[in-house]
């Protein structure tokens, strides 16, 4: 029989009502409340302990509720955490999402359900399934039904999808098999299209981020100018091993005593032809051109350090992380302004 | 036009002093074969090895796939390429089914591919189900990269060309005819059925980021209109190692498979009225410039609806929604085929550009999606170029015990956007 352990608030954990919101977490070994109406729902496993904690002790102490919660789990081992049904409840949503960040850390798959609005849901949809219920607790019996029902599926290793499923999808793109390939799926998708019918994109649109431009350099005679490119320039042997594509690191480098990069660094970059940058570096990263400002005065100084990546197939979150991690070093050192190749 | 593709299909494949196909196996003289590549000017050496599907074979890094295939009672070759220029897409053309020529060498760029004959790798790539005649080329020493990319290019077309000798007298197991009337001729029969026409992209960058039609670097030309038979019947092939995975081989271009889709219901439910090819230029302006040619040309063929396939990812993607936008905004219904780049976990933004009118779109797989592949019995090639090819790195190769964890990146034909395999995206 496979173990589940249930994370209730103070209110369905029969403690009581918002006076025993200050309720500090404690183990049952045995399914208390709504936990036991949904271990009667499962076939090869069962509720063999509830944590119960009031929803202020968890906001306000997390850190001593969750000791108490992670020592419970790794005593336990259970197979499967269930944390909920929080419906809109917005501090046992955040407790549920603290609680199963904390199960995933320790490898136990979990299980929510919330509304989808509940403030809970953007925290805890990377740690854990929810299941999308109600916003309110009297559709506890149906929510209860779709907890049991997803929670069997992943007891028992099948596959799971968030249509058929009914969870709220955790955002995470997996390339699967279809049993069409692409070229057939793209005509039977122009043909529903042309004769009116239903289709489903198999790629919505992403939403860009939009980022304000940083004010415009008053004098750039005094002004300090970093140099980063995308291009993948890097010296020459690639040192420090830059991918040539889908980059999972930047680099910088000490430039500070070179006029150019001719001479001794190359392109590692995959997605455009190498000849010319390898023949001449600086084509793509000109840090000849920056030190000509400098001497002429048009330019304050260059940053002594160069910062390199390879853009093509990076991932953009990659690109996010890197490129706040680039900046925030040269907003520390003062830079006024950077310019930024890219291939 | 009518292109009547005879195949011959092919079981086995056995070395033998004669080069010939004898009750569906495929007897390679393989001295005769090296001797014949060997004339082209700057080969210092081949070597030949046969990969069969189930084999505990891994290939890399390839460079190209090309099909051996013999036109009765037509020239040879690739027009424009290997041989003079000449008119393709109209008569019977033989086919060695079931096999490729698959080239491997030197890298030149970072971005050729690797192929497993068996296992978990298979399933990634449509090469694994061929019989593979492998060619290892070395060049002479000090070529440059653009002399060294043009000969095994060459050598790789060549190598199916003499392969495809042996299909003269080989039985034929299975016809498919491939006619359209062309634009403009309008017929009784297809009256009515929407006009439907097929954008392909194409990579059009400098070394290793080219496509050839006829012979012309496609990224001189502006966009332009063929006889989908033309594909068919050898007018294009591939230059490019885009990354592995989504580049279009030279096997593809001769198999397109949104070509043959588009056949399939040509006549029943849509009129297939052509395809158009378009350069993937790397400037704003040559992306404006191809996007509105494309869209200019589609509205002058009276096309009702349009399948639009990308070949690599990054900036092309904006050619891609662009063209979408341009023809959307022209009435003309429009489904995209891309693969996406959303990252080790797949959490992360799929496409580098966006537009609204993109909104029927086939995903063919992400390409950061990560496979681990067990060690090999056989590799031919280097197993080594894998820390420097896309999609691999630094340590993908464990010495401990002979496995490779990269991307799809480096897995040729794995998220084809033309839709070649069988690879889709679905969100979790």
């Amino acid at each position: 029989m496979k173990k589940v352990v249930f994370y209730l608030n103070q209110f369905f954990g029969q403690i009581g009502g918002e006076d025993k919101a200050d309720y500090p977490p404690h183990l049952e070994a045995k399914a208390v409340g709504a936990a036991a109406a949904f271990s009667k729902q499962l076939k090869s496993a069962e509720v063999t302990h509830t944590l119960i904690c009031g929803d202020n002790y968890y906001n306000e102490n997390k850190d001593a509720a969750n000791d108490f919660i992670r020592s419970a789990l790794e005593e336990i081992r259970p197979d499967l955490l269930i944390a909920g049904p929080a419906f809109n409840a917005g501090r046992y949503g955040m407790a549920c999402a603290g609680v199963t960040e904390l199960a995933h850390k320790l490898s136990i798959p979990a299980i929510s359900g919330m509304y989808e609005e509940n403030p809970g849901v953007e925290m805890a949809r990377k740690y854990c399934l929810i299941v999308a219920t109600a916003d309110s607790s009297s559709h506890m019996r149906e929510a209860l039904k779709d907890l049991a029902a997803l929670a069997q599926k992943v007891l028992d290793g099948e596959d799971i999808s968030p249509e058929r499923d009914g969870y709220l999808a955790q955002g995470y793109r997996r390339t699967e098999f279809s049993d069409k390939i692409g070229a057939e799926r793209a005509v039977d998708m122009l043909l529903a299209r042309l004769q009116n019918k239903p289709f489903v994109t198999e790629l919505p649109m992403p939403k860009f981020d939009a980022v304000e431009p940083a004010p415009a350099i008053s004098d750039l005679s005094t002004a300090t100018i970093a140099l980063i490119t995308t291009g993948g320039i890097v010296p020459l042997g690639n040192p420090d091993k830059l991918q040539s594509a889908s980059a999972q690191k930047w680099l910088k480098y000490d430039v500070d005593k070179l006029d150019q990069l001719q001479g001794t660094y190359c392109t590692i970059h995959g997605g455009y032809d190498p000849v010319y940058a390898n023949e001449k570096p600086d084509r793509v990263a000109p840090l000849d051109l920056l030190r000509h400002l400098e001497k002429t005065g048009v330019i304050g100084k260059v940053y002594p350090y160069f910062y390199t990546t390879t853009g093509t197939g990076t991932a953009v979150a990659n690109s996010v992380t890197f490129g706040q991690e680039i900046g925030q070093e040269l907003k520390n050192a003062e830079v006024s302004g950077a310019i930024l190749t890219s291939t | 036009m009518k292109l009547e593709v005879q195949n011959s299909l092919i079981k086995d494949i056995k070395f033998s002093q004669t080069t010939q196909i004898i009750d569906h196996v495929f007897f390679l003289n393989k001295d005769e074969m090296i001797a014949e590549l060997k004339k082209i000017q700057f080969v210092r050496d081949v070597k030949i090895d046969v990969a069969k599907p189930g084999d505990k074979t891994r290939i890399i890094p390839v460079k190209d796939c090309i099909e051996p295939r013999y036109r009765v009672d037509r020239p040879q070759g690739f027009p424009g390429v290997t041989t003079d220029s000449f008119q393709v897409g109209e008569g019977v053309t033989k086919v060695m089914k079931n096999v490729a020529v698959v080239t491997v060498g030197d890298i030149v760029g970072f971005q050729e591919g690797l192929i497993d004959m068996w296992g978990e790798g298979a399933k990634w790539t449509p090469f694994s189900k061929t019989l593979n005649v492998v060619v290892d080329i070395s060049v002479e020493p000090g070529l440059d990269p653009h002399e060294h990319e043009h000969c095994t290019c060459l050598v790789g077309l060549k190598a199916s060309e003499y392969l495809a000798l042996a299909l003269k007298d080989a039985e034929v197991d299975e016809c498919e005819t491939f006619e359209l009337p062309g634009p403009g001729i309008e017929q009784e029969d297809l009256k009515g059925l929407p006009r439907v026409i097929y954008v392909q992209m194409m990579i059009a960058q400098g070394l290793l980021h080219d496509v050839y039609i006829y012979g012309s670097d496609a990224k001189k030309i502006l966009p332009v209109l063929l006889h989908p038979n033309e594909e068919l019947d050898g007018a294009v092939i591939s230059g490019n190692c885009v990354a592995a995975c989504d580049k279009i081989t030279t096997y593809q271009h001769q198999n397109n498979s949104v070509v043959k889709e588009l056949y399939k219901e040509h006549g029943k439910s849509l009129n297939f009225i052509g395809q158009i090819l378009v350069p993937e230029l790397t400037t704003m302006d040559g992306k404006f410039k191809m996007c509105d040619y494309v869209v200019k040309l589609c509205r002058m063929l009276g096309a009702e609806g349009a399948v639009v396939s990308e070949e690599g990812y990054g900036n092309p993607d904006s050619d891609l929604v662009m063209i979408a936008k341009g023809l959307e905004d022209n009435k003309i219904q429009t489904v995209l085929i891309t693969d996406e780049c959303t990252g080790w976990l797949g959490d992360s933004q799929p496409l580098t550009d966006t537009k609204e009118e993109a909104k029927a779109v086939i995903s063919t797989g992400n390409v950061s999606h990560l496979v681990h592949l067990e060690q090999a019995d056989t590799v031919l090639g280097n197993i080594a170029a894998i820390s420097n090819i896309a999609g691999g790195w630094e340590g993908s190769y464990s010495s401990t015990d002979g496995s490779i964890t990269c991307e799809l990146n480096a897995v040729i034909g794995s998220t084809s956007e033309i839709g070649y395999h069988n690879l889709t995206v679905r969100l979790h």
